[in-house]
């Protein structure tokens, strides 16, 4: 076995000095009744070739987006991935490395951390951000928390302008809690109205910007409202890009900004792991879930980087601690880093132009296939089209996909309760999508619709 | 002794590295992307950003070095031994990484139609299936992203199972004082409140203190096992009695589920609930942090509670079910959003069918011969918490620093010295001055026989009376001991332009 | 002024009519290591005999302060809140955490005198 160094000589020479007679005899713990006498009746190991050859028959049965004229978004966003950022993540030193809470011998992870906090910090107008959450839905959930903590109050409400499965996820998250979720139905038109529902015990409203349907708005009213009532204003953001060319939510007023940031160098992977940044005010910071990572000296009076404010965590602070989060996204964290690094401030306002004259490309030619409706007035790199009263666009995905064209995402997806959103149809363009891609979506729509 | 300053600050390979935004010259670029084409309309609502971001720019050899130089800052599995105990650092199979990049694998996105990612869903239901098999359990929620993420998962499944049956007025949680911190913390996040129960002198949960403590409104015993102190529950089968006898749940958390898979079946043991960590079990990167993954595997009372999504076989193969009306179930909710951690269950996936049943229940045997071997050679010179054997991992305490001046800091500390990361301290908190260390079954038996030597040396060393040398280590690394009390004080936590600062 | 009182968690209180300043001891904070933060409570919020009033936390530990006796919040001392260190280099002094109005004088005397403590401190480790 690849894996393991051990020979049979050197098991039996380590029992020796164990003094013990077998391995069994370690086990002894172990009720009797529980101890399997053997291996499980189940497949045995395999060399390289054949786990290969397993791995590519699996991603053979899966049309890869590489392989198609690609319009999915819906909070994750096909990105080029420069080379050098998944060269570099496979340093055995980032890759193979734990936590870092030896100092000492993890300056590298602490400084990327620091490196990284600093850039979340700039890209959303905030003054803070912390090491990472999970994933998008959860820091969603997790800024819920805090809003309440920082407030004193219970209520949250959730915009319908969210990632359903930030709602979805934060929902769940309230279940058990004192605190309770108040979800707004699903939004295309942007048109609910958040200013009516603000009170004295609201502890936060969430809003993503731009909206699930592309939706951009103009926050400050809103923050200024919130503020007027003693609420904090959160704000999701669904692609980290689209803050290159969009104002920031912390200078629109925001209060806890969280983003997806996965699409920024880790990559789809099929949604997962994800990236959850997390962003707030320097006075809220020692109310913030997760790790951080700080600025100080070694003894030789040499800058160097730590893990601080950890009396928050739930290593000190157990039941009550901020959050419950241990592992974070460490190396995805990296990969943003390094991603958003090579682009720098020039590549990342270029980037996320490209984007946008790309979706308004594609809404243009959209415009031209007769019944498709464009429902936004405003939009970053995706928007959401209405293709008729009568049509399914969960059908017409499936058709799409037939015919290899990975074709945006139905609404009724997300919300299949919701008869008057199963013609709308999210669509996506970015970088990536070249001028032939838009055509055949183009005609193929024009065919079946 | 020789002058060792130079001029520009580095000592050879050991090479001084500013941060990037220390490093940037507006204009350059790392990204080559084609110019941007006018856009006629204002689809922006007048909401385009006003001011620059403050991001440096750098060309692709400037970032490339950056990043090269820090990583050589750091410790990892690769360059050397990682004891560190209840964080099982294993070797981590490049083929993982290699089949995890196959573009049919990684360019898929999670809203692809099903029918374009039956191959996902495979690789998602195969690893479902092993980790049911493995455990003996019926269920297994996948979407868990880590450890904790996991515990939360269970308890919520409990909670959730309880106010279905009218049980709702279940609130509190068992809990050992050894347990990692994340257990009550998870707890709170249910509105669970946690009654702490104590161990016996052998380490192990006091049986007729749990007892004591159960009553019809407990919901649940968390207990981690093998424990926290390295040592497997003699008495769990007593112990899940107890608990379902008083209508309470058995959540386990998996922590070191790595010590006994393919040898012992949790269900088994009576188990309701249990976090599997497949970046410690299944030999996952850490990656500095995170990602993890925690699929939770679930009892048949449990079961119906699972969050979504999840994987199912229908008709048309394999299908996502990620609404409760089309679940046939009564899911608690979601956990996170998309599917679950793909990226680490191709890895985990990998590994589990190149190691097979034989290989994993071969890695759990030498990772407890590996960990009997050091407390067997490190057991005269340090002070073993327990009496062997133990399981995955050994504890050891302060006493053989007793009034050497040495604190188990600084014992770790001068291991760093000596090239080794240092174990787990000051974890269980159940023993004073904790030095918990777990070897894992990747290593050898010569890279144990030359940790054991320098350990035994550094015991002897500080018996000796050198504190004042263990108090000035780390000398040989990037940077030496951190001021965390002034970071704690004036929190620094982002770079600012000199101006700002 | 009265002379100090000691709880067995470690916070002391000196009263001056009706209101009493609360601490914590030296003991304590040589336990906890260098202070790097405290939180305080509010002028205004009733605190019962007991119950947790404040907050002081080192790098590696957070201990709640309990209030020695019942009463109301007067005020927090704001030059810990700036300045945490002073909780290591004048405990028993400048580094008092809050005052408050005592709604039961006679708590007092339920609590510690110097050589009771000093006493109750030798029974510790």
């Amino acid at each position: 076995m690849r894996y393991l160094p051990h020979t049979e000589a050197d098991r039996r020479a380590m029992l020796d000095a164990i003094g013990a007679a077998d391995v069994d005899a370690l086990f002894v713990d172990v009720p009797a009744a529980a101890r399997l006498a053997q291996p499980l009746d189940l497949p045995r190991s395999q060399g390289e070739m054949e786990v290969e050859r397993a791995f590519t028959r699996m991603a053979g049965k899966n049309l890869s987006a590489g392989c198609a004229p690609f319009f999915i978004g819906a909070g994750l966003y096909r990105h080029h991935i420069p080379a050098a950022v998944d060269q570099l993540l496979l340093r055995g030193e980032f890759l193979t490395a734990y936590t870092p809470y030896q100092p000492e011998v993890a300056q590298g992870t602490l400084q990327v951390l620091f490196e990284f906090q600093s850039q979340v910090a700039l890209l959303t107008g905030m003054e803070a951000a912390n090491a990472s959450m999970y994933d998008g839905a959860t820091a969603t959930a997790e800024a819920a928390a805090m809003a309440c903590r920082v407030t004193k109050r219970r209520r949250v409400i959730l915009s319908g302008s969210l990632h359903p499965h930030f709602r979805s996820t934060t929902e769940t998250a309230l279940e058990y809690t004192e605190m309770s979720a108040e979800l707004l139905d699903p939004d295309p038109l942007g048109f609910e109205d958040l200013f009516g529902r603000l009170g004295e015990d609201v502890a936060c409203v969430m809003v993503q910007n731009p909206g699930f349907f592309g939706h951009v708005r103009d926050l400050r009213p809103l923050a200024a409202a919130c503020h007027a009532v003693g609420a904090l204003l959160v704000v999701a953001v669904g692609d980290p890009a689209s803050l290159g060319l969009i104002e920031s939510p912390g200078a629109m007023g925001a209060d806890i900004v969280v983003a997806e940031g996965q699409s920024l160098g880790a990559g789809m992977n099929f949604g997962g792991p994800g990236l959850g940044l997390f962003a707030t005010r320097d006075k809220f910071v020692r109310q913030m879930p997760g790790r951080l990572a700080g600025r100080t000296v070694d003894v030789d009076g040499r800058r160097g980087f730590v893990l601080t404010l950890s009396t928050r965590e739930q290593h000190i602070r157990r039941e009550k601690a901020t959050s419950n989060i241990c592992t974070n996204s460490g190396l995805c964290a990296l990969a943003f880093s390094i991603h958003l690094t090579l682009l720098g401030e020039t590549g990342l306002g270029r980037l996320a132009e490209l984007n946008h004259a790309q979706a308004v490309r594609l809404e243009t030619k959209l415009r031209r296939v007769k019944g498709v409706k464009p429902i936004a007035d405003s939009y970053f790199n995706e928007f959401a089209v209405h293709l008729g009263d009568d049509v399914d666009a969960a059908a017409v995905v499936e058709t799409l996909a037939g015919r290899g064209i990975l074709g945006g995402v139905p609404a009724s997806r997300f919300y299949p309760t919701y008869p008057e959103l199963k013609p709308v149809l999210i669509l996506a363009a970015t970088e990536t999508n070249t001028e032939a891609d838009m055509d055949a979506l183009v005609a193929a729509l024009g065919e079946i619709l | 002794m020789a002058d060792t300053t130079t001029l520009s600050g580095n000592r050879g390979l050991a090479i001084e590295e500013p941060l990037i935004f220390e490093l940037g010259h507006p204009g350059r670029l790392g990204v080559d992307l084609p110019e941007p084409p006018p856009v006629d309309e204002d689809r922006l609502k007048g909401c385009r950003r006003q001011a620059p971001v403050g991001l440096p720019d750098l060309s692709e050899p400037q970032v490339v070095r950056h990043y090269t130089r820090l990583s050589q800052k750091n410790y990892g599995i690769d360059t050397g031994f990682y004891p560190l105990g209840s964080c099982t650092m294993k070797h981590n199979p490049r083929l993982a990484e290699k089949v995890a990049r196959l573009p049919g694998l990684a360019d898929l996105h999670p809203f692809q139609p099903q029918s374009t990612v039956q191959g996902a869903l495979e690789v998602i239901d195969s690893l479902a299936g092993w980790l049911k098999s493995l455990t003996g359990m019926p269920a297994v929620a996948m979407t868990p992203a880590a450890g904790a993420h996991g515990e939360w998962c269970g308890l919520m499944a409990i909670r959730a199972c309880h106010e279905d049956h009218g049980q709702g007025h279940r609130r509190r949680v068992l809990v050992p004082e050894s347990a990692h911190g994340t257990n009550p913390a998870s707890a709170a996040m249910c509105g669970f409140t946690v009654d702490s129960i104590p161990a016996k002198d052998n380490g192990r949960v006091d049986l007729d203190a749990l007892r004591a403590k159960l009553g019809d409104d407990v919901a649940c015993l968390m207990l981690t096992n093998p424990n926290t102190c390295g040592l497997f529950e003699r008495e769990i089968l007593e112990i899940a009695e107890a608990v379902h006898a008083a209508g309470a749940f058995f959540y386990c958390d998996g922590a070191n589920y790595n010590a006994i898979v393919g040898r012992v079946r949790i269900a088994d043991l009576g188990i309701d609930a249990m976090h599997i960590n497949l970046h410690k079990t299944f030999a996952t990167p850490h990656g500095g942090g995170g990602p993890g993954a925690g699929p939770t595997v679930l009892s048949s009372a449990l079961a119906p509670y699972a969050p979504l999504p999840f994987v199912v076989h229908g008709d048309k193969g394999l299908t996502l079910v990620e609404h409760a009306a089309d679940s046939g179930a009564k899911p608690f909710g979601r956990v996170k959003g998309y599917h679950g951690q793909f990226g680490v269950f191709i890895r985990a996936l990998a590994y589990i069918i190149s190691m097979g049943a034989d290989g994993l229940r071969l890695a759990s045997s030498d990772a407890v011969l590996n960990a009997n071997y050091l407390l067997a050679g490190l057991k005269d010179v340090l002070s073993p918490s327990f009496e062997g054997p133990c399981m995955h991992e050994c504890l050891f305490d302060d006493r053989f620093l007793k009034d050497t001046g040495v604190s188990t800091l600084d014992f770790a500390k001068a291991l760093i010295d000596e090239g080794y990361h240092p174990m787990t301290m000051y974890f269980p908190l159940v023993v004073h001055g904790a030095l918990l260390m777990e070897p894992t079954e990747s290593e050898s038996r010569e890279t144990l026989d030359q940790y054991i030597a320098v350990v035994r040396g550094l015991a002897e060393r500080a018996k000796a009376g050198a504190a004042e040398s263990f108090k000035a280590a780390p000398r040989f690394t990037p940077r030496r001991r951190l001021d965390e009390t002034l970071a704690a004080r004036t929190p620094v936590l982002r770079w600012k332009p000199e101006a700002a600062e | 002024m009265s002379e100090m009182r000691f709880t067995k968690d470690h916070e002391w209180i000196r009263v001056d009519g009706s209101v009493g300043t609360v601490g914590i001891s030296d003991y304590a904070q040589h336990a906890l290591g260098d202070v790097v933060f405290v939180d305080l409570p509010e002028a205004g919020r009733v605190v019962a005999k007991g119950g947790e009033a404040a907050v002081v936390e080192s790098v590696k530990a957070a201990s709640e302060v309990y209030s020695p006796v019942s009463g109301t919040i007067v005020e927090g001392n704001a030059a810990l809140v700036e300045h945490p260190a002073l909780v290591n280099e004048s405990p028993e002094d400048g580094a008092w955490f809050f005052k408050l109005t005592l709604s039961d004088p006679a708590e007092v005397e339920t609590l510690m005198d110097r050589g009771a403590y000093d006493a109750y401190l030798q029974t510790l480790d």
